[in-house]
């Protein structure tokens, strides 16, 4: 029995150049970075106020953080598809062979996917959500923390699998035959699946711990009706990510079973059944681009209400168009296999609810429109974010509603357009949404603004870059362009896929402009300090405190008594100015202590999927034992919290004054 | 936690609604979380009941579950499981009231009764394989296998919880936090029983009767 | 903890302080439940080794029994109650249920008549559905 598994020297893929140079390329990174930390030692800071914190604040800058450095790796595996494309016409082979071009559009989509976008949404949730609720922290401080490392143990193992052993080339959907053990031999499904295993129990932590905070942990007096509209959204979003990631989990089990045991769920032999995997797979799928858009939704209502310097235009209808996105995108998910032969009947049926599902999305475009009519509306960089989603979003919408009807879909399934519709929709909405709350909130998690004019400038690249990368793709699917095509044979399509290409490269621009705005925020951060903690007139409470917040949010928890809290709190100051303000009378908090449980379970995540991958099974029963251990480590400490002093708050709030005190 | 309550007194008011009242007792809050964790778990067991559902009659020729089940096994694992559903709760009985003889016992009975359906599991389990019904020998065997397993598993690791747990109240006494998962885990053996209800009616006993 | 708001944990009996004072009556909660869910197991295995029962009827006699001993469960073992301490709780559950629902109803519709669809084969590659 080999001691190592299938692992051998030869699992580096050392005779494939543009292969080895991006894992220099990362390896020198993280040598580069690793070495300052050590060098500047800042390695106790690190480890006691970011690794082992359990403090939601943290975690959520910690999720941004892995979503924009997996956002570099999944962009430049993008830019990488679009220069072969644009050269591989007639009978030219571009200069990417094709099995590394389907590992590299495979890892795109389970990168961009999960390890960019779900990250970014959890982290901007986990950052902003119980501030705005009025409370300390969310209802499971440490599992947040598990969450959090769990997803970055995902996001490790597929980064290892470009420098040891290959990824997938199945697509990021992974379906099989192909996906199964005879046509995939390799381990770059295994990496696949177990990375995502382990990320996707993350999650589910995630979201079982934000929808108990949002039901069961508000400030007094804040009832469900009162709760800002991005905390509705993070509700649907968590119940989504409840309902539907547990399903995601079985099926990639039941694929598991079929290539680790020889189990016969979706093999042609012994009655397996493949188009169960496609539909139990979009049982996951659908609901989870809600989960990723819907938080995008609840920012876009933040920013447009406090830039246009009034109330949300129908906060009831809000809520009921989130809660219907939030049922109806589990009747819908058979659209994604309209053509894989059910009858017409049933694929009406989907077709039809397809429709219906876009109805609430326009509500929530209209009520933003209606919000900003008759306002002020002030065009800062998170709102210049907002009106380019509003268009961007749109017509990705209605090219969804257009392949909804399935003879429609006959023609476009799988072809480039429907590369175009999603992209347009995740990048127009989701990204777009990510990067307004990235500039709305950043001055309340790091105390200073970002830089205006590069956001500006970043905005206008990506947007410009956004239609040229992606509306040839609408025109060459119309054309029969079907996707995933590593060379093509039409020259018609040539010039369409150059100026796609070239949007890409604006892309880049954005992203370097991001890049560059970033560091002179932080070369610039005392001209650009936030003194008040409300450096855009915000309307929600996370505004009433300090930027940044103390570890405990808020001295007193405040009493709310309508929607737009701290905006009512900031009128009734106003109002009330000759009167003296009344005593505040403060307590000693408990706080959840800190905890190296999560980053440990992680390693260990990290220990057991690797050993899976290459079938060292000494290795896994070490690592599964060790997880065990440091759970119980865990369940027995005889001390979860520790007090922070009344005086210590108290010196806290002098040193930090905020322009009112709720 | 503790939260340091704003000015205003909300124990002078009458009864207040749930959702205007401030945050949740920690209790509620563990409980309701741990909740909202077995109902994702649910919907698990759901994709892994929708797969076999669709794949029971793929037998590829071989023998379907009439030929397979032994109904006799099934009733008893059954009754062993539904009575150690019971005996988790008269052990719940006794955490509320502090009574550390009655939850040991309470506890040491649950055990017991889910050992012993494990027990039963297994042995059905190798006596299938023994008679060439491996799950590698059909897709409806695959399927079996693992929902039923599946099932298995999580009582395994509920037995394993107890076992920590009943460490964790001879160690610690019943703190609060002993208590909050003490609550959870008698959550957790419920639902494993109702799962059960549902496995032994669609692939048991279904599967005699088609 | 109970009296302070409308809200309860799920699983909590309801009178939690009560039992604390005095453990006499709730075992008899959970002993009648015990003795319906024992009920309604026989059943079952009855229903399905009859030779009395129409033969579709066995199978959505079998259903509607795992409901009841389902509910049983919840309401016995697990005190699930529709009063307004209890609201969060039934209504996570409801949404549960509705996921379940769709989820196996979904796939079991979708795959039919997906199966249903495709080309005849020969013997060894037959998939179609039990119903």
């Amino acid at each position: 029995m080999n001691l190592l598994g299938k692992l051998s020297w030869s699992a580096i893929p050392l005779d494939q150049p543009i292969i080895m140079g991006a894992t220099a390329f990362m390896v020198l990174a993280v040598v580069l970075v690793v070495g300052w930390i050590l060098l500047k030692g800042y390695l106790p800071y690190l480890w006691n106020e970011w690794i082992t914190s359990v403090d939601h604040k943290r975690i959520g800058v910690m999720y941004c953080v892995l979503a924009l450095v997996m956002m570099l790796r999944g962009f430049s595996d993008a830019i990488m598809m679009r220069a072969q494309q644009a050269v591989a016409a007639g009978g030219a082979e571009g200069y990417l062979p094709p099995e590394h071009f389907d590992q590299i559009f495979s890892a795109h989509g389970t990168i961009m996917i999960f390890f960019m976008a779900m990250p970014f949404v959890v982290g901007v949730m986990n950052f902003a959500v119980p501030l705005q609720l009025g409370v300390r922290d969310v209802a499971f401080p440490t599992l947040n923390s598990v969450s959090f490392w769990l997803t970055a143990a995902g996001a490790l193992l597929i980064n290892v699998s470009l420098a040891v052993g290959e990824f997938a080339k199945t697509g990021w959907v992974a379906y099989p035959p192909l996906s199964e053990l005879q046509y995939s031999p390799g381990v770059g499904v295994d990496y696949y699946l177990w990375s995502l295993q382990i990320s996707g129990i993350g999650t589910l932590l995630a979201g079982v711990n934000f929808v108990t905070t949002i039901l069961k942990l508000r400030a007094p007096g804040m009832s469900y009706m009162r709760m800002p509209v991005f905390c509705w959204t993070a509700l649907a979003t968590n119940l989504l990510i409840v309902a539907a990631f547990p399903v995601l989990t079985a099926t990639l089990a039941m694929l598991l079973l079929d290539r680790y045991l020889d189990f016969h769920f979706f093999t042609a032999a012994a009655q397996g059944n493949q188009m169960m995997y496609v539909n139990l797979f979009w049982v996951w799928g659908h609901p989870e681009v809600y989960i990723l858009v819907l938080p995008a939704f609840g920012i876009f209502s933040e920013v447009v209400a406090t830039f246009s310097g009034k109330p949300l235009f129908g906060y009831r209808s809000m809520v009921a168009a989130t809660m219907a996105i939030c049922v109806l995108s589990f009747l819908v998910w058979l659209h994604h296999f309209f053509t894989m032969g059910a009858s017409a009947n049933v694929n009406g049926f989907f077709g039809v609810m397809t429709m219906i599902i876009a109805v609430p999305t326009g509500v929530k475009v209209f009520n933003w429109l209606f919000t900003m009519y008759g306002g002020r509306v002030r065009f800062e960089v998170p709102v210049l974010w907002a009106v380019g989603f509003m268009i961007t979003f749109v017509i990705g919408g209605m090219t969804g509603v257009l392949m909804a009807v399935p003879p429609a879909d006959f023609q476009l399934h799988n072809s480039v357009f429907l590369i175009a519709h999603f992209h347009n929709t995740i990048i127009g909405g989701v990204v777009f949404g990510l990067m307004a709350g990235y500039n709305y909130w950043f001055p309340k998690a790091f105390g200073f603004t970002l830089d205006e004019r590069w956001g500006r400038r970043s905005f206008w690249c990506w947007l410009v870059g956004f239609y040229l990368a992606f509306m040839p793709l609408y025109m060459l699917g119309l054309m029969g362009m079907t996707r995933r095509l590593q060379h093509y044979d039409n020259p018609s399509w040539q010039p369409w896929l150059i100026v796609a290409a070239i949007g890409a490269v604006v892309i880049l621009g954005g992203i370097v402009c991001q890049v560059v705005q970033l560091v002179v925020s932080i070369r610039d951060r005392e001209k650009l300090r936030d003194l008040t903690g409300d450096p855009w007139n915000g309307r929600t409470l996370e505004w009433a405190t300090p930027s940044p917040p103390p570890a405990w949010n808020f001295a007193l928890l405040p009493h709310i008594g309508g929607t737009d809290a701290f905006w009512n709190m900031k009128k009734s100051i106003a109002s009330k100015q000759d009167q003296p303000a009344p005593a505040r009378k403060y307590e000693s908090i408990e706080m959840p202590k800190n905890s190296p449980t999560g980053f440990v379970i992680a390693f260990f995540a990290v220990v057991v999927g690797f050993a899976l991958i290459w079938h060292i099974w000494w290795m896994a029963a070490i690592g599964l034992f060790g997880a065990f251990v440091t759970i119980l480590v865990l369940a027995f400490r005889q001390h979860e919290e520790f007090e922070v002093p009344a005086e210590q708050i108290l010196a806290f709030d002098r040193a930090h004054p905020t322009e009112i005190t709720p | 936690m503790n939260v340091a309550v704003s000015v205003y007194d909300t124990h002078s008011q009458a009864l207040a609604p749930a959702s205007l009242a401030g945050p949740a007792p920690k209790r509620i809050v563990v409980g309701f979380g741990f909740w909202i964790f077995l109902l994702s778990d649910i919907v698990m067991f759901s994709a892994l009941f929708a797969a076999y559902a669709v794949l029971v009659n793929g037998t590829a020729g071989g023998p379907g579950g009439a030929r397979l089940f032994n109904q006799g096994t099934v009733a008893v694992e059954t009754v062993c499981l539904l009575v150690s559903s019971y005996t988790c709760g008269l052990m719940s009985l006794a955490i509320y009231s502090h009574r550390r003889l009655g939850t040991y016992v309470g506890a040491l009975v649950t055990f017991a009764l889910g050992a012993a359906f494990l027990a039963l599991e297994l042995r059905e389990f190798a006596d299938m394989i023994a008679r060439g019904a491996t799950p590698q020998s059909s897709a409806f065997l695959s399927a079996f296998f693992t929902l039923v397993g599946c099932h298995g598993l999580h009582v395994t690791i509920g037995l394993v919880w107890l076992a920590a747990m009943m460490a964790q109240v001879a160690i610690m006494g019943f703190r609060p936090a002993v208590e909050r998962r003490l609550l959870c885990f008698s959550l957790y053996w419920h639902a494993l029983d109702i799962i059960w209800v549902g496995l032994f009616t669609v692939v048991y006993l279904m599967g005699v009767a088609a | 903890m109970t009296d302070t708001r409308y809200d309860r944990a799920p699983g909590d009996s309801p009178s939690r302080r009560a039992i604390e004072e005095s453990p006499g009556s709730e075992p008899l909660v959970y002993t009648i439940g015990l003795v319906l869910a024992l009920v309604l197991t026989a059943t079952s295995f009855w229903v399905a080794n009859t030779a009395v029962l129409w033969p579709p009827g066995v199978a959505l006699g079998l259903v509607v029994l795992a409901i009841a001993q389902m509910g049983v469960h919840l309401v016995f073992f697990l005190h699930i109650t529709s009063g307004p301490d209890n609201t969060n709780n039934v209504l996570a559950l409801a949404f549960g249920v509705l996921i379940v629902a769709l989820v196996i109803g979904g796939s079991l519709v979708i795959m039919a008549d997906m199966n249903a669809n495709m080309m005849p084969m020969d013997g060894t590659m037959n998939m179609q559905l039990q119903r």
